[in-house]
């Protein structure tokens, strides 16, 4: 099974690499208020012409 | 059309907001529109392919028109082409708006959007020509292999490049599982394409023999964790939360989800080659993996559908809620069924069947396809201008047409395949086998057509999308939206 001697060290060396991610992540702190992580991304989008009431609708030009 | 939107708009606010002050989303609805149009396409040659299978008569005699041909046609069809152009459109929008910071480079995703085209087109242009790699899903031949590499880092220095620059410290979680789509693939990819060529339609894989078969499923079953399983889970972590209008359910346990799956996908792949001539322990790790797979698979669904806990409510009004909601039950049935029959004793009956067929597709109609077709719906408006889509009833219909179609096509293949199982294992007291091949072939026919329905009912729902989307996308044009400015960088 000589291309498991190519997949074996291959998935060492990704596991490796992960632990390394994992370990920047956890130093960087990534993961130190997941609470507010998770509502942030909830706030509306607005469009640029939002706040503008009075402009006619784009969809018309 | 969406550009004169962008000018207009720009003139009227030109003194408050310069260019970076948007989002580009340029590349996100030529994507967007790409999906719509590959689904429906690779949708139609599976129906073909279906009622070849039932009538085999049906190619005319055309080799062009063979199962055999068309079969890497629709699977590439329908995973490259309409999920691709899918993962791509719904990460560059989710990766612009959780790093809140424009898209590292609109002339790369340009390139990204037509070289990606390209490689489709010329799929789609070899494989009825029977030029193929002869590798599941892998079939595109080293021209075409190549273009797409570098299509591929194109990407990826465009995604990754953009959470570089990102202006919110923290990396959300989508992110990391269309990161880790990213780079799987691209490592898989350049595995399992490794080819020697004898012509520029014509090479032969540098492995061959069981090795080719390993490294084969090697890459064809990461391909189901990466690209089918990891990337729609970042369309998942962030359309559900964004549609339900909630966080999700534990932003923690998302974190879990992705650790946990990437460090035990990579070995699940031998489960594909029990009792052959790998070595009985490969096959042995194969089955341990892919049954340690059902924790974090189950962890992310039930997060997931918890989404909704208190608001159940929008499951009933929200169509686009239905969409994404029953895409986890699927998601949560094919990762129960999945691990089962990678355990031998069940494999033994399970394998070369139908039952696989059935497995695939509750993962793909049911999780992959859903998926996608309630974040599309979340994005096309968004991406046209509107408020909601045309018609919020056509999304409604979409639904049940599909989810129909759905339980037609898993239920009659789930029979067909235990009913070869079983068939193909029967054997007379002086220990014959009891049925010739040809009479279980024969056994299949009512399957086969109860499965065409269902692909038909399928196919059906995603044009009412596709004459959804264009009611949706002409006579309106793109609104720019402004990126955040007060940024928190806790």
């Amino acid at each position: 099974m000589e291309s498991l001697y190519l997949l074996v060290p291959l998935s060492a060396l990704l596991v490796l690499a992960l632990l390394g991610l994992f370990g920047w992540a956890l130093n960087a702190g990534q993961f130190d208020d997941l609470e507010r992580e998770g509502q942030r991304i909830l706030g509306a989008d607005s469009p640029l012409d939002a706040d503008q009431a009075t402009s006619p609708p784009l969809s018309e030009e | 059309m969406g550009r004169k939107g962008l000018e207009i708009a720009m003139d009227n606010t030109s003194v408050t907001a310069p260019a970076d002050a948007v989002y580009d989303d340029r590349a996100v609805r030529l994507f967007t529109i790409a999906a719509v149009v590959w689904g429906v396409v690779g949708m139609l040659v599976g129906v073909f392919i279906a009622a070849e299978l039932a009538w085999p008569d049906i190619n005319f005699g055309i080799p062009w028109l063979s199962y055999g041909r068309l079969r890497p046609l629709h699977t590439n069809a329908v995973i490259f082409a309409f999920g691709g152009c899918a993962l791509m459109a719904t990460s560059y929008y989710v990766v612009q708006r959780t790093c809140q910071v424009r898209l590292f480079s609109s002339a790369l995703g340009t390139l990204h959007f037509w070289g990606y085209q390209a490689v489709i087109v010329l799929a789609a242009i070899t494989l009825p020509l029977g030029i193929t790699r002869g590798k599941e899903y892998a079939e595109l031949e080293w021209p075409i292999a190549l273009l797409l590499t570098v299509v591929w880092v194109i990407y990826a220095i465009n995604f990754f490049g953009t959470i570089g620059i990102r202006k919110v410290r923290h990396i959300y979680v989508a992110n990391w599982f269309y990161g880790a789509f990213i780079i799987a693939v691209a490592l898989l990819h350049v595995v399992n394409a490794a080819s020697i060529p004898v012509s520029l339609t014509k090479s032969y894989s540098v492995y061959s023999g069981v090795q080719d078969a390993m490294v084969q499923w090697w890459y064809g079953h990461n391909a189901v964790g990466f690209f089918l399983t990891a990337g729609f889970l970042g369309m998942m972590y962030y359309f559900i939360p964004k549609q339900a209008e909630r966080p999700v359910y534990s932003y923690r346990l998302s974190i879990v989800h992705f650790w946990a799956l990437i460090f035990t996908y990579m070995w699940a792949g031998p489960h594909h080659l029990h009792y052959t001539a790998l070595p009985d322990w490969v096959q042995s790790v194969g089955m341990l993996f892919s049954l340690v797979l059902l924790a974090p698979s189950w962890g992310g669904m039930i997060n997931g559908i918890m989404t909704l806990s208190g608001a159940w409510h929008k499951l009933r009004d929200d169509p686009i809620m239905k969409f994404l909601i029953v895409s986890l039950s699927f998601y949560g049935m094919s990762t129960f069924e999945g691990p089962m029959m990678a355990i031998k004793t069940v494999n033994s009956l399970s394998h070369y069947t139908d039952w696989g067929i059935a497995h695939v597709h509750s993962g793909a109609l049911g999780w992959v396809g859903l998926i996608t077709m309630g974040s599309l719906y979340y994005l096309v408006p968004r991406m046209f201008g509107r408020q909601q889509m045309y018609s919020v009833r056509a999304i409604e219909l979409h639904f049940w047409i599909a989810t129909i179609g759905i339980v037609l096509y898993i239920a009659s293949m789930w029979s067909a395949g235990v009913m070869e199982g079983v068939m193909w294992r029967s054997i007379n007291n002086d220990g014959t086998l009891a049925y010739s091949f040809a009479e279980v072939v024969k056994a299949t026919f009512p399957f086969y057509v109860v499965r065409l329905g269902g692909g038909l009912l399928y196919l059906t729902g995603m044009l009412v999308m596709a004459w959804n989307v264009w009611k949706t996308a002409t006579g309106s044009s793109y609104r720019p939206v402004r990126i955040p400015l007060a940024v928190a960088s806790a």
